[in-house]
């Protein structure tokens, strides 16, 4: 794991020599990720355990995600079925076109973890073209989201003021799709940068492997968004169609 | 241990002796003229997690002045009954902003400030793990809540900015909806907590990151001080709560703006759902709130009792299940709102088990003082002070948690006279005491023990004399938030003594903050470790330098300092 973040000074130290001592000194927060050659060893001795800085503060990302894609969910189940006029999500929502889309989502979390190894394997043209196919199946999903909302609206009028089920359906999809598209921007910086030559595989495997992180949970995500709203939100009341 | 000192810091002795002052924060590099620009320049770009802390617990000392004035208008509009100093909107607009501010400009900057200062020292670390997200988060934080007080300027329409809020810092829909709700007030409200909720997020990462990952040698997990266990809790649950608190704010700024439903019940969305997002982030803020401050007493205890505390694995044991049990309080704060009797009685009954770790926290810093040679210094009497305080506060909490009860009390002045004595008893108390003990770290001088008995004593009285009334004409039956009241009632007494209370507040915190402006002025330098202390930021210079240490210190107990100091009998045979 590389160093995710130099800690830097901006501002000018007291002496040359301190802040010299400040970038040799050994470093204490690498941890099991052995940091650098020698001292890392040493120094947790102890036994205790130390993840490596850049995990934990994806981890914290994701588990603070999950809190706010919670609250949305639970108020999308807590609605179903209130409204008193349409449309409703058993007479629109259509489920074929949602379940390609679906397939193009989550198997590009497949084509993201074959980028991964070829990038720890040195092959970096594969790395580029597995990244390129994870774009593309993510920039798929968004077109059809796209398509699927345009439907709703021009076909069956239904937007977020129209009822609760459009309410909750555009804020929980729509915030899917928005953490889809800055997914899909952090994905292209990484194939613009690699294409650049910026991306060397021992040193930046560890980052790369981190965004993989967030793709993933952006794909687990939408497998509850999916259960949630064509699942349980579109069994209609009493069977009744 | 020596095997890790480095080129620079070899030569310096273990605790550092006398070292040259220029590391002190804004103190003048080398000539002695002072550039002031170059001065906060250098403090605007600063990633150093020291001056983060230093401008954070300033900022939120700012705000708590102007909170303060707000309350303090509130208490001289409530001293006689029909009185008119104030019209019912501005009260409104008082009491929101009074609580917003309180909350999330004063309680969570300050207490993420000091975490900010202290974590990397107690646990030997350089910096924190993201030193610019460390940054990002205080600017986010201060520009939030610049963006709330925004709402101040130019009343009914300059930029649209309307007013202040006026609904509650609790925005209980649908006083919050459009109808009700005219103008942008409201939108500032969920704009600028939103921002700096972002804020205090990056900072709840940083921690969670730089506490697991940073740690020096030797230091495991069940060596921390119990701040940090503290610090890594509150951490969590700003994580798992937060976003439930933006997510909820994104719904009501859709509603407002975009026209959704889900709160405005005349298009069957639900008032209680905001309520139950609301709440479920609101109640475990206040254990936010009151963690770190039991952090900071858990330092002080027992440094100024001469023993180790009492029940280590206890109190983290405890602590860990106060952050657990508090995901599943919030809606003891809807007894009123007419859910079923099980989910009444389920609630209710959480309640009552949250109050058994922190029964089992109180008991361990009696355990700690039970015997011990204690010093009264000023931090150890607001520790104190805030025993006997939280202690009564936490009683009257756990009467609310009483359903049929708190249906008799919900919303009177009585729920006001307890929040008040478990944030300001417990939380405020704890503040100032971590001011006073760990002000020598931060600019290497103690601050006046004179004026903090006086700071002390003063606001102590002053804060009983305004708050312990609340709890009496509550129970007569004075709702919350009224504007005035009718001479008839038996209230005008209890308000009276109330407001009296408020100058003698006042005068305690004018007091601090002239100790502070002193000291900083011309005090005199102290030593690294002016306390006898046994934690690892006391293993440093006063103030710290930039990189913290000159060697990367090591650990073998939970008492590190007292090791270095006692190495004919250290701690580790002990625990």
């Amino acid at each position: 794991m590389s160093t995710m973040s130099d800690p830097a000074r901006h501002h000018e130290s007291a002496t040359p020599v301190s802040r010299e001592a400040v970038r040799s000194s050994p470093r204490p927060d690498h941890g099991s990720a052995g940091g650098g050659a020698g001292g890392g060893a040493a120094l947790v001795a102890d036994g205790a355990w130390r993840p490596a800085r850049g995990r934990v503060g994806v981890a914290c990302l994701i588990f603070s995600e999950s809190a706010f894609f919670c609250a949305f969910i639970v108020a999308y189940l807590y609605y179903i079925g209130r409204d008193r006029s349409g449309p409703t999500p058993w007479q629109v929502l259509e489920l074929p076109p949602v379940l390609v889309n679906s397939v193009a989502l989550l198997s590009s979390s497949a084509t993201i973890v074959m980028a991964l190894h070829a990038l720890r394997r040195g092959a970096i043209q594969q790395f580029r073209l597995w990244l390129l196919a994870t774009i593309l199946l993510g920039a798929y999903f968004l077109y059809g989201t796209g398509v699927e909302w345009n439907g709703l609206i021009r076909d069956h009028q239904l937007t977020i003021a129209t009822n609760l089920f459009g309410t909750t359906f555009y804020s929980l999809v729509g915030f899917h799709a928005f953490h889809v598209t800055v997914g899909l921007l952090l994905l292209s910086l990484t194939l613009v940068l690699s294409l650049l030559g910026h991306v060397k595989p021992e040193r930046d495997h560890g980052r790369v492997d981190l965004l993989s992180w967030y793709w993933h949970f952006v794909d687990v995500v939408w497998i509850f968004v999916f259960f949630t709203v064509y699942i349980v939100g579109r069994q209609p009341p009493g069977g009744a169609t | 241990m020596s095997t890790l000192s480095t080129g620079h810091g070899a030569s310096t002795p273990a605790g550092g002796g006398s070292v040259p002052d220029t590391r002190r924060p804004g103190a003048a590099r080398d000539s002695g003229r002072v550039d002031l620009m170059a001065r906060l320049h250098e403090w605007t770009v600063t990633v150093d997690h020291k001056r983060l802390g230093i401008l954070y617990v300033a900022s939120g000392l700012f705000f708590f002045v102007i909170a303060g004035i707000q309350a303090t208008l509130m208490r001289l509009q409530l001293v006689v009954p029909v009185n008119d100093f104030l019209t019912p909107d501005t009260f409104n607009r008082l009491f929101t902003m009074h609580g917003t501010t309180m909350v999330f400009l004063v309680g969570m900057p300050v207490l993420l400030g000091i975490a900010n200062f202290l974590v990397p020292l107690m646990i030997g670390a350089r910096d924190m793990a993201f030193p610019r997200l460390n940054a990002f988060g205080f600017w986010l934080f201060l520009f939030g809540g610049l963006l709330l007080y925004y709402s101040y300027i130019g009343s009914a329409g300059l930029y649209g900015a309307g007013s202040t809020p006026d609904a509650g810092w609790f925005m209980y829909a649908p006083l919050t909806t459009r109808s009700f709700s005219r103008g942008n007030a409201t939108d500032y409200w969920i704009l600028g907590i939103m921002v700096s909720g972002f804020g205090s997020m990056t900072t709840a990462v940083n921690l969670v990151a730089t506490i697991f990952s940073m740690r020096c040698p030797g230091m495991t997990l069940m060596r921390m001080p119990l701040l940090v266990w503290m610090m890594i809790v509150v951490a969590v649950l700003i994580l798992a709560v937060m976003p439930v608190l933006t997510a909820a704010q994104v719904m009501l700024l859709f509603d407002r703006s975009l026209g959704a439903h889900f709160f405005n019940p005349q298009q069957e969305g639900s008032a209680l759902l905001w309520q139950h997002l609301f709440w479920f982030f609101g109640h475990p803020e206040v254990y936010i709130l009151i963690l770190p401050a039991f952090g900071f007493i858990s330092e002080i205890i027992p440094v100024f009792s001469r023993k180790v505390i009492f029940g280590y694995p206890l109190m983290v044991a405890a602590t860990v299940a106060i952050c657990f049990i508090s995901l599943g309080v919030w809606a003891h704060h809807m007894f009123v709102a007419g859910l079923s009797p099980f989910l009444n009685a389920l609630f209710a009954a959480s309640t009552f088990l949250i109050s058994v770790p922190t029964g089992i926290k109180i008991f361990n810093w009696i355990g700690t003082m039970w015997g011990g040679r204690i010093r009264f210094d000023v931090p150890m009497l607001f520790a104190t002070g805030f025993l006997a305080l939280f202690v009564f506060g936490g009683l009257t909490g756990i009467m609310l948690a009483v359903v049929p009860f708190d249906w008799q009390l919900s919303d009177t002045y009585f729920v006001v006279g307890h929040f008040h004595y478990v944030l300001i008893g417990g939380t405020l108390f704890g503040i100032f005491g971590a001011i006073f003990y760990w002000f020598p770290k931060a600019f290497g001088c103690k601050l006046d023990e004179r004026l903090g008995k006086w700071t002390f004593w003063i606001f102590l009285i002053g804060f009983t004399l305004t708050f312990f009334p609340m709890h009496i004409s509550g129970m007569l039956g004075m709702p919350r938030r009224i504007y005035t009241y009718q001479p008839d009632r038996g209230w005008e007494l209890w308000n009276l003594i109330s407001t009296i209370g408020v100058p003698l507040q006042i005068a305690g915190v004018s007091i601090l903050v002239w100790n502070i402006i002193r000291t900083l002025r011309r005090g005199e330098p102290c030593g690294d470790d002016p306390w006898d202390a046994w934690t690892l930021e006391w293993a440093t210079t006063s103030p710290p330098p930039e990189w913290n240490f000159h060697e990367v210190p090591v650990c073998t107990s939970r008492r590190p300092l007292w090791d270095r100091k006692h190495p004919e009998d250290p701690d580790e045979h002990y625990e």
